[in-house]
């Protein structure tokens, strides 16, 4: 055996950026196979388009088309009427990972880290060769910008090409990405088409023109003509913060003191909390934060922890409201029932949250089927890694047999259901940068069950009360059988004729009835319920889908370096399945 | 009163009944049937009298959504009742049953339903089962030993029926036995729980040895068989022995059913009980005395004695029957007749049965 010395492994120790990384391991960027690849780089257009639209408070409308350019290559087109983005940002926003605005501060906004847009062009460029294009105009009379992007994978930085000023002459103002890739498309619950209509349905103020690869146009036009609130920027809470960070801004702040860090830099911290901390942690209220050593940071930490801080603000969250979520529900699902909350705004690691229920009982749903779980974080649906999620643990850890639903041992319920929950936060905690599934946290668990429990207790009054109505249903049936026999017992005893009999049944059916008032009648009484809405995104019949029987989204194919390779093998493979 | 009468009189009952549910129907009232309640806590016992004097408690039933298939079975009965009465005819309980095939949704499905019906009329009526023209088919029990039974043929003419001239076999008890008469020079009846200890005994001719009558009761005795000793005794003036297993169901089921009635059919347990009924079978003392073979107990058994020294009137009211039950709870064992054969199978004959109806203090009331 031939041993090497450091020198020599030297030369193959290296640094690797980000866009390398990210390239070796796009799974965990949600572009693992070819179907979720397409429904991942539309997600991130989406949602970037959507949380810039809102950001200049302009109510959007969204224009997402697919082409089908050959059995396995798609063109992905996106297109807003947002602020548009000025000419020196664009290569950044759109061919740069890890370039972003949204990191740095903590608000309810759809993208967080800055990661997302840029790994759609990444894919694409890297399954099909070719650059992305962005066309975007920021204001009306003015020319738009054209350009074509790839990223250098070995300096994570912007590739220019076919740079042009071009007028755009439907479009005041706004933003358009094209990006080539490879990719399939399926229908099911975990398509392209189901995500854009969960989409409408949490983002009811938003218009979408979607076109599917057949040149289907489906508008999902808006339900309401009100934005949102801004999603209001708020300051770390001390108690979010972790210590590696917490050295990081004490580098950076501009602050002098100390005392002038902690309040400046973070919520909810006046003088006298801050002289609290500084007491807390031993530490003098004038000390220049540069100096604070490592150690004296720990301290800090620990002091922080032992200080009684109040809660963050939550104004800063704007939840969809449990009304707007309740008719979205009633556009998707034919139900007999229907209910929703809003809970009360809650603090995990400093960081507020509100958590949002409803759901949809009966009709026409199945009544021997796991329960449907639909998912949102910050309104984007989450159609990947349900299994993972802690929204399905909430659901799982709920006790539904109270409530009139069937369920084994910490499984999801059975029953004829709909089960909604949406987080919204200024810092959703995702498991993973794909952001399909949300993390375990107990403030975020207890909430989720709370609001679970209220629309539960909502649900079982009514499944009582279908239960009630039904078994007087079946008495009256009874009531009935049985009348005509009392009749005849009587008529054979004394001997009386068959008028007498008619008189006595009806006399007895008078009786019977009398005390037991009218019969309510539950039926599906939904106006708002729109069957080529809800068939948007269903599985044709003869349709198999693997991704979606098993829950988990696991790669078919193993996540090896020869991506390209496998792909085409598993896109062969649903197409034969197809 | 003549046998014709008395029918009459239970037809104007059924008349009578259902008139009031038709008056309260037409008045758009609820109409109700009541009737004595039938169990043990509706029935009191003091040796006077002899036997389980029904107490005055009712259940009214009355027209719900819940009662209503009952309560139009009950009609239909009644009304089949009243036609048997008329066309002077009758039908076992099984026959009955399968009438109610005719009745369409009110049909019974198990003939239990249609005995429980049928039980709650006749005690709506207060009268026998026999009176609303319903029979059972069980047999009333097998006789054999020195008496002779006199019954009466189509015409009317006295049938003399030796006892002693069954052979290994028995006369039968039928279901109806008021019309019988009796001769005999026994000097007591011996009413055995089992048929096979009544098939020992009726082989060596121990009615002959012991001069008496044996009966098989086979079981909790049928009301036959209980009139039939009773007539038979009273006609006589004799002393009835009852021998069955040592265990509660022998002690409660069959001697006190025997002896004093029972709660489900209270209202006739006045003609249907033997208060001269001395129980001489095997007693907890027995099993230690003897040495008998036993079984244990099981906690059904100790949970049906508890019951009984709780709730039965006649246990109740006998400290003979506590001290026992108290002291067979405590042996945690139970011994069969036939457990006797240890010592010898003739052992029952000449040392067992002699010993007991020789020394009243081992036996129980």
């Amino acid at each position: 055996m031939t041993t090497k010395t450091a020198e020599e492994l030297a030369k193959n120790q290296r640094e690797i950026s980000i866009a390398e990384f990210f390239e070796k391991n796009r799974h965990l960027l949600g572009f693992d196979n070819p179907r979720r690849s397409l429904l991942t780089a539309i997600k991130e257009a989406v949602d970037n388009a959507l949380d810039a639209c809102e950001e200049a408070r302009i109510l959007p409308e969204l224009q997402v088309e697919l082409i089908q350019l050959s059995e396995t290559r798609f063109r992905v087109i996106i297109e807003d009427n947002g602020p548009g983005i000025i000419k020196a940002q664009i290569p950044k926003i759109f061919a740069k990972l890890l370039y972003g605005s949204k990191f740095h501060k903590l608000s309810a906004t759809r993208g967080q880290q800055g990661i997302g847009i840029s790994a759609a062009v990444l894919f694409g460029q890297l399954t099909t060769g070719k650059p992305a294009s962005i066309t975007s105009k920021t204001e009306k009379g003015k020319l738009a910008q054209f350009v074509k992007l790839k990223i250098d994978t070995a300096t994570n930085n912007p590739v220019l090409s076919d740079e042009s000023e071009i007028a755009w002459e439907e479009k005041e103002h706004g933003t358009r990405i094209e990006i080539d890739m490879e990719a399939a498309y399926l229908k099911g619950r975990q398509s392209v088409d189901e995500y854009i209509k969960q989409t409408a349905i949490v983002n009811p103020h938003c218009t979408i023109i979607y076109t599917d690869p057949s040149a289907n146009q489906i508008i999902f036009p808006r339900a309401t003509e009100v934005l949102p609130p801004e999603a209001k920027e708020i300051k770390p809470h001390p108690y979010g913060i972790e210590l590696g960070r917490l050295i990081k801004m004490l580098e950076i702040t501009v602050a002098k003191t100390l005392q002038q860090f902690l309040m400046i830099e973070f919520v909810r911290v006046s003088a006298n909390v801050a002289k609290e901390i500084c007491g807390n942690s031993a530490l003098l209220p004038h000390t220049k934060p540069k100096k604070i050593t490592r150690d004296s940071a720990e301290n800090l930490y620990t002091g922080i922890q032992k200080t009684k801080i109040m809660a963050p603000p939550t104004d800063c969250i704007s939840p969809i409201s449990a009304d707007l979520l309740e008719r979205g529900l009633r556009k998707e699902i034919n139900a007999e029932f229907y209910c929703s909350t809003t809970r009360p705004a809650a603090v995990y690691r400093g960081n507020p949250f509100v958590v949002e229920a409803a759901l949809a009982f009966g009709g026409e749903q199945p009544g021997d089927k796991t329960v449907r779980v639909m998912r949102f974080a910050n309104r984007v649906p989450l159609l990947y890694q349900q299994g993972a999620c802690g929204i399905t643990k909430a659901i799982q850890t709920t006790a539904w047999k109270s409530y009139g639903l069937q369920q084994s041992r910490s499984a999801l319920p059975v029953g004829p259901c709909t089960i909604v929950l949406h987080v919204t936060s200024v810092w959703v905690p995702f498991t993973s940068e794909e952001k399909s599934a949300l993390a375990h946290y107990d403030e975020l668990m207890k909430e989720m069950r709370l609001a679970l429990q209220e629309c539960g207790r909502k649900l079982a009054l009514f499944v009582n009360k279908k239960k009630r109505i039904k078994e007087e249903a079946k008495k009256r049936g009874y009531i009935e059988k049985y009348i005509p026999h009392v009749a005849e017992g009587l008529k054979e005893i004394m001997g009386f004729d068959e008028i007498t009999k008619k008189q006595i049944e009806d006399n007895l059916t008078e009786i019977l009835e009398h005390t037991r008032g009218e019969l309510e009648e539950i039926t599906i009484d939904n106006p708002e319920y729109d069957p080529e809405f809800a068939a948007i995104g269903r599985k044709e019949d003869n349709e198999y889908d693997e991704n979606d029987d098993d829950d988990d989204d696991f790669p078919k194919e193993k996540r090896s370096n020869k991506n390209s390779e496998s792909t085409k093998k598993t896109t062969e493979k649903q197409t034969r399945l197809k | 009163m003549t046998t014709k009468e008395k029918e009459n009189k239970v037809e104007q009952k059924i008349k009578k009944i259902a008139q009031e549910v038709f008056d309260a129907i037409k008045l758009k009232e609820k109409p109700e049937l009541e009737s004595p309640i039938r169990s043990l806590n509706n029935v009191s016992y003091n040796e006077q009298e002899g036997f389980f004097k029904m107490l005055g408690k009712t259940k009214v039933r009355t027209l719900t959504a819940s009662t209503i298939k009952t309560f139009a079975q009950t009609l239909r009965m009644m009304a089949l009742s009243k036609e048997l009465i008329k066309a002077n005819d009758i039908a076992t309980k099984r026959e009955a049953y399968y009438v109610s095939k005719n009745w369409g949704d009110a049909r019974f499905n198990e003939q239990p339903e249609s005995d429980s019906v049928m039980d709650d009329i006749e005690a709506m009526m207060m009268v026998n089962r026999e009176q609303i023209g319903f029979i059972p088919e069980e047999k009333g029990g097998a006789v054999a030993g020195e008496l002779t039974v006199i019954d009466q043929d189509d015409e009317g003419k006295d049938l003399l029926i030796d006892c002693t001239k069954f052979g290994a076999g028995a006369y039968s008890v039928p279901s109806s036995v008021e019309h019988l008469k009796f001769k005999t020079k026994a000097k007591f009846i011996l009413a055995i729980e089992t048929s096979g200890m009544f098939e020992r005994l009726n082989k060596h001719k121990y009615w002959k040895k012991a001069n008496c009558v044996l009966i098989a009761m086979g079981g909790v005795p049928t009301r036959a068989c209980r009139r039939f000793i009773r007539k038979l005794a009273d006609e006589h003036k004799l002393p009835v022995y009852v021998f069955c297993d040592g265990d509660f169901y022998g002690y409660f089921n069959i001697h006190r059913t025997l002896k004093v009635g029972s709660g489900n059919a209270a209202h006739i347990n006045e003609f249907f009980c033997v208060p001269q009924a001395t129980y001489i079978g095997i007693t907890p003392d027995d099993i230690t005395d003897y040495k008998l073979p036993t079984h244990p107990l099981k906690d059904v058994d100790i949970k049906r004695a508890r019951d009984a020294l709780k709730n039965d009137p006649f246990v109740k009211h006998h400290k003979e029957w506590q001290k026992a039950t108290e002291v067979q709870i405590k042996l945690k064992a139970r011994a069969e007749q036939q457990a006797l054969a240890k010592h010898g199978l003739n052992f029952v004959i000449d040392e067992y049965l002699p010993q007991k109806l020789k020394n009243p203090k081992k036996w129980l009331p």
